[in-house]
């Protein structure tokens, strides 16, 4: 989606803002929503792709006015009322004091099993024996697409060339994993693209950026012979 | 204590949603509290740039383990007993004298989290994730790092679950040191991108 997550290349949203010595977390309750996040996800209810896609997917005045941590309890709360597993009425009634039990639902995920999870790592990389269709120094074109759902190919890089720098190996699709179309895990490559192909005349030389992309996203380059 | 003179002590609205939201997790066993108290302590204590620090001074040392390093950086970190979430498949990218790497994620906040721990709050904001990518020249100033102009920038842009770990050029005057001095050279920022290696008389100074 063309959202307000997608970000390279704005303008306007003034310097960037350091603190020296800067605490994890700024609040005990993002603390909390940090830790709520990571063992609601560690459930299986729903993918890190659709996770995303719940922060991502909302007004630009709301996600651009909300914090990192803020956004992440808007995207849980999300995430636990489309699956039903919690209704906005019971964060209600809970929130006026209200004293109702709620109805147990279970399936918590063990403190000694999310410790084994945490060292496991949770990577997305698939075995898979498609062949790759783009190989290291191949010239691509990433595709001109506007996807009203998760993709991660930045607005910044839609149609434009660039070269290939690397084959990381297959991975799960976020495109049609945070849709809850399976993983279609595909080749993803590292693209290379001038700053004077993405900026044009603002581009400066000696400057390139690479970007993790899917196969679906490029297109190859016919050789024209010349 | 239900006193009103002390209106800065009430809790934010954000505050009083979230604790009403995990005693109804509870409650309903969604969550486990032990489990909550594992994770702030995985991330809190445990998991930090402290680990990236370990990998750089290692590869800084030993030329084999640069070079599996670059081969195959997750293995090459596994190996020092570094794994876990946001982070399985690290690619490590060496900066040295023509080349400098800066690592960004434009569409949310991707960061190798076994090497680095949680990102600082500047790694997630807006005018970083806009800025790098089209004017990285301008973001290393503000961070203080001026480069010759004819080093190449190679901003990294980790649209995937690939995760970047920068490896700094080595300090000037760091001859002769044991991995654990050269650890202490290492800053956060410089395994970003944003900042270079201290050097050991910069590093005498600051402490």
């Amino acid at each position: 989606m063309n959202g307000p997550h997608d970000l390279g290349g704005q303008h306007g949203l003034g310097p960037i803002e350091c603190e020296e010595d800067e605490p994890l977390f700024h609040a005990e309750w993002e603390r909390r929503v940090f830790a709520l996040t990571l063992a609601m996800g560690a459930r299986g209810d729903w993918n890190i792709d659709a996770s995303r896609h719940a922060r991502e997917n909302r007004h630009p005045v709301d996600y651009l006015s909300s914090s990192y941590y803020e956004l992440w309890m808007k995207g849980l709360e999300r995430l636990m009322t489309e699956r039903g597993l919690v209704t906005p009425e019971e964060i209600d009634s809970r929130l006026a004091g209200q004293g109702v039990t709620a109805e147990a639902v279970g399936g918590a995920v063990p403190a000694e099993r999310l410790r084994a999870l945490l060292r496991a790592g949770d990577s997305a990389r698939r075995d898979d024996d498609a062949k790759p269709c783009f190989f290291p120094g191949d010239q691509v074109r990433t595709r001109t697409m506007n996807p009203r759902g998760h993709t991660r190919l930045p607005r910044y890089a839609r149609g434009r060339l660039g070269m290939i720098e690397r084959n990381h190996g297959t991975f799960v699709f976020p495109d049609s994993n945070a849709r809850g179309q399976g993983e279609q895990p595909q080749h993803l490559y590292s693209v290379a693209f001038s700053a004077a192909e993405l900026w044009g005349e603002d581009g400066r030389a000696h400057e390139r950026v690479f970007i993790d992309l899917f196969e679906d996203y490029l297109l190859p380059i016919e050789e024209s012979g010349s | 204590m239900g006193d009103d003179h002390h209106h800065h002590d009430q809790p934010s609205e954000i505050e009083l949603r979230v604790k009403a939201l995990e005693s109804l997790l509870i409650e309903k066993g969604l969550v486990d509290p032990e489990a909550l108290d594992l994770l702030i302590d995985t991330y809190e204590t445990k998991v930090g740039p402290h680990n990236g620090a370990r990998v750089v001074a290692k590869a800084w040392s030993d030329p084999d383990y640069l070079a599996w390093l670059q081969r195959d950086a997750t293995a090459a970190i596994a190996s020092l007993g570094i794994t876990g979430r946001q982070g399985a498949d690290i690619v490590a990218l060496e900066n040295d004298a023509g080349v400098h790497n800066m690592v960004v994620c434009t569409l949310c906040s991707c960061y190798p989290w076994p090497v680095l721990g949680l990102p600082p709050v500047w790694y997630k904001s807006a005018p970083y994730r806009a800025r790098v990518v089209s004017d990285p020249r301008g973001v290393l100033e503000e961070f203080g790092v001026t480069l010759p102009e004819e080093t190449e920038i190679r901003v990294w842009d980790s649209t995937a679950e690939v995760r970047y770990l920068v490896i700094p050029r080595r300090p000037e005057g760091s001859e002769g040191l044991d991995e654990a001095a050269l650890a202490q050279l290492v800053t956060r920022d410089s395994m970003i991108g944003t900042g270079l290696a201290v050097s050991p008389d910069a590093r005498e100074a600051r402490s």
